[in-house]
């Protein structure tokens, strides 16, 4: 009862700093910087998922956001040339026809769904194929990670189709509304804060469920879960899929808040960066990875203006310090003192 | 119900050559509580091993009729075949609760899944008075002491429904007064399922076995009751070195 109570005091907490204090306090940058780590907040509820709960510790999750934020672009592109028009990029650098590929992304509906759809299929092959092989631990971790890699080096050779190594950039509108109109810029960041919102709504309920404990059951003793009559391989897809599709939304509302996504934004470098917020904040708690992608996000961004050499230091440094004497994340800090409290 | 019984015919494991299990062939019926001994190396729990598919075999096991080699783990469990290993291994972040609960859940839909647990089934509730942890029920399973983890592993095969129930060394590091109420519970939940027990422990073995079967170097050396096979002079010169504690 008194978790059920603190989640919901978590939820109302954040729910008025994102929604009322945010918008009040902040400039129109320095709130649309914040939407961009709301996105970020997103693809690490994903992670604490499937790392904190599920113990796979996936240095990829860069592919699942790519492939959600490259469908929202290729729609905005198509948008913004017109019914049957074709993108400004692919008249310099392409044929000037826009590939069959394409098509499909004129539609809203199919960009929404698409969203969703394509990284959770790609997460469902790739899971089915790894977890059945019983891969885990550090080979899933390096197997992601070449994925993430692989995927990169796949878009920056695509310079006809997918602007390559510039990637997608110079949107105008959001479905019908002018991006350069601050109001519709705020419209974003509520659109973003409260998916990220409705994503600790889904991990609560997931974490709370049977199948939240089935998940750590897994984590914690894999053959043994077998030997209970379950296919372990089938709940550690589950949770995986779940995290692809959260890291798939996050790239699509990161798209138009920051106007570009290219390879740079989804290789084996940021998926390693999503991953740092998860681990400060407390990677098996509900909002231990949120808040920690965001405040790790908003320190970068705040210490490389004042000291802008310093800030790869100062992470190293956080970084270190949490693996060694706070394994589970800073948010776990309450619980160690009450244990050294109830030893004493 | 009464094709309820375990069958092996000719049951051969190798590994690489070497052959551990060597054409094994036994019989267990329902409400037997079957003892299986043998020296180090006997081929026991790779035995066990070849019955719930972590090993592959030849030959055949049958449940019932129906013929368990080849299969998965998980749907061999799903069959009724449970087993416990030598190291009690539970969810230890878990709660007893929680660990009785996801082993009597193998069957649940996903939406039994996504839901949270309302109550408490009645089987899990039964289970708990069945070996005795209703007190630590909401503890989390890795602080009970040794003893208790084995009999939540014994409870979580009951929840399970595990009609078949292979134990391996349940009572290994069990104080003597553990391994008298794991005997005691052993023959309680017995009487309607089918029970092979894998021990090292002549004492145990003496007081509680219906039947015995003895391994060594991979094949069946001797069966019967404890006196038939403690009298058989097959057994004691395979036990040579501990013959007396066999004879005694």
């Amino acid at each position: 009862m008194r978790r059920e109570l603190g989640a919901l005091i978590g939820f109302a907490v954040g729910a008025l700093a994102l929604l009322v204090l945010a918008p009040a306090l902040l400039s129109d940058f320095r709130l649309s910087l914040l939407g961009k780590f709301v996105c970020y907040a997103i693809v690490a509820v994903g992670i604490g998922l499937a790392w904190g709960r599920g113990g796979m510790l996936t240095l990829g999750q860069g592919v699942f956001f790519g492939l959600g934020a490259y469908v929202m672009a290729m729609h905005l592109k198509l948008a913004d040339a017109g019914p049957s028009g074709v993108p400004d990029f692919m008249k310099l650098y392409g044929s000037g026809e826009v590939p069959g590929w394409w098509e499909p992304f004129r539609s809203p509906v199919v960009t929404v769904i698409g969203v969703i759809a394509i990284p959770s299929l790609v997460a469902l092959g790739l899971g089915a194929a790894v977890f059945r092989r019983r891969v885990r631990g550090a080979y899933f971790a390096i197997l992601s990670q070449a994925l993430a890699a692989a995927f990169a080096i796949l878009l920056v050779g695509q310079h006809a189709t997918i602007g390559g190594t510039n990637g997608l950039n110079g949107f105008r509108s959001f479905f019908g509304f002018a991006l350069y109109d601050p109001v519709n810029k705020r419209m974003l960041f509520y659109i973003a804060a409260s998916t990220l919102l409705v994503v600790l709504a889904i991990a609560w309920q997931l974490y709370r469920s049977r199948f939240g404990e089935l998940l750590m059951a897994v984590r914690d003793q894999e053959e043994r879960v077998r030997f209970l009559g379950y296919d372990p391989a089938n709940i550690k897809i589950v949770a995986y899929v779940v995290a692809a599709a959260m890291a798939g939304v996050a790239g699509a509302l990161f798209v138009p808040i920051v106007g570009i996504i290219s390879p740079a934004s989804v290789g084996v470098v940021p998926s390693i960066a999503f991953l740092i917020g998860v681990a400060i904040g407390g990677r098996s708690t509900l909002f231990g990875p949120a808040v920690g992608a965001i405040v790790v996000a908003w320190a970068q961004t705040t210490l490389s203006e004042s000291f802008p050499s310093f800030w790869i230091y100062f992470q190293g440094a956080l970084f270190l310090l949490v693996v060694a004497f706070l394994p589970s994340g800073l948010s776990t800090v309450a619980s160690l003192r009450r244990r050294t409290r109830e030893a004493t | 119900m009464n094709a309820d019984y375990l069958e092996l015919s000719d049951v051969r494991v190798t590994f690489d050559g070497f052959v551990a299990v060597d054409g094994v062939t036994m019989t267990v019926p329902r409400g037997d509580l079957r003892f299986l001994i043998g020296p180090n190396g006997a081929g026991k729990t790779t035995l066990v091993d070849a019955i719930t598919g972590l090993a592959p075999a030849t030959g055949s096991a049958l449940f019932g009729r129906t013929e368990l080699l080849g299969r998965k783990v998980h749907r061999i469990v799903r069959l009724g075949i449970g087993r416990t290993f030598q190291t009690a291994t539970v969810f230890e972040n878990l709660t007893v609760l929680q660990n009785l609960d996801i082993a009597a859940g193998a069957g649940r839909g996903p939406l039994t899944l996504l839901r949270r647990r309302s109550s408490v089934p009645a089987e899990v509730e039964e289970a708990l008075e069945t070996v005795g942890l209703v007190d630590v029920r909401d503890k989390p399973a890795g602080v009970l002491p040794h003893g208790q983890k084995q009999w939540l592993e014994i409870g979580m095969l009951i929840v399970q429904n595990a009609r078949v129930l292979l134990l391996d060394e349940p009572v290994a590091g069990m104080s003597a007064q553990e391994r008298a109420d794991t005997g005691e519970l052993l023959r309680r939940i017995g009487a309607e399922r089918t029970v092979v027990v894998v021990e090292h422990d002549m004492d145990f073995m003496r007081c509680f076995a219906d039947s015995v079967t003895v391994l060594h170097a991979g094949k069946v050396l001797s069966e019967g009751t404890v006196a038939q096979v403690q009298a058989d002079p097959r057994v004691q010169e395979v036990y040579l070195g501990t013959a007396a504690e066999v004879g005694a």
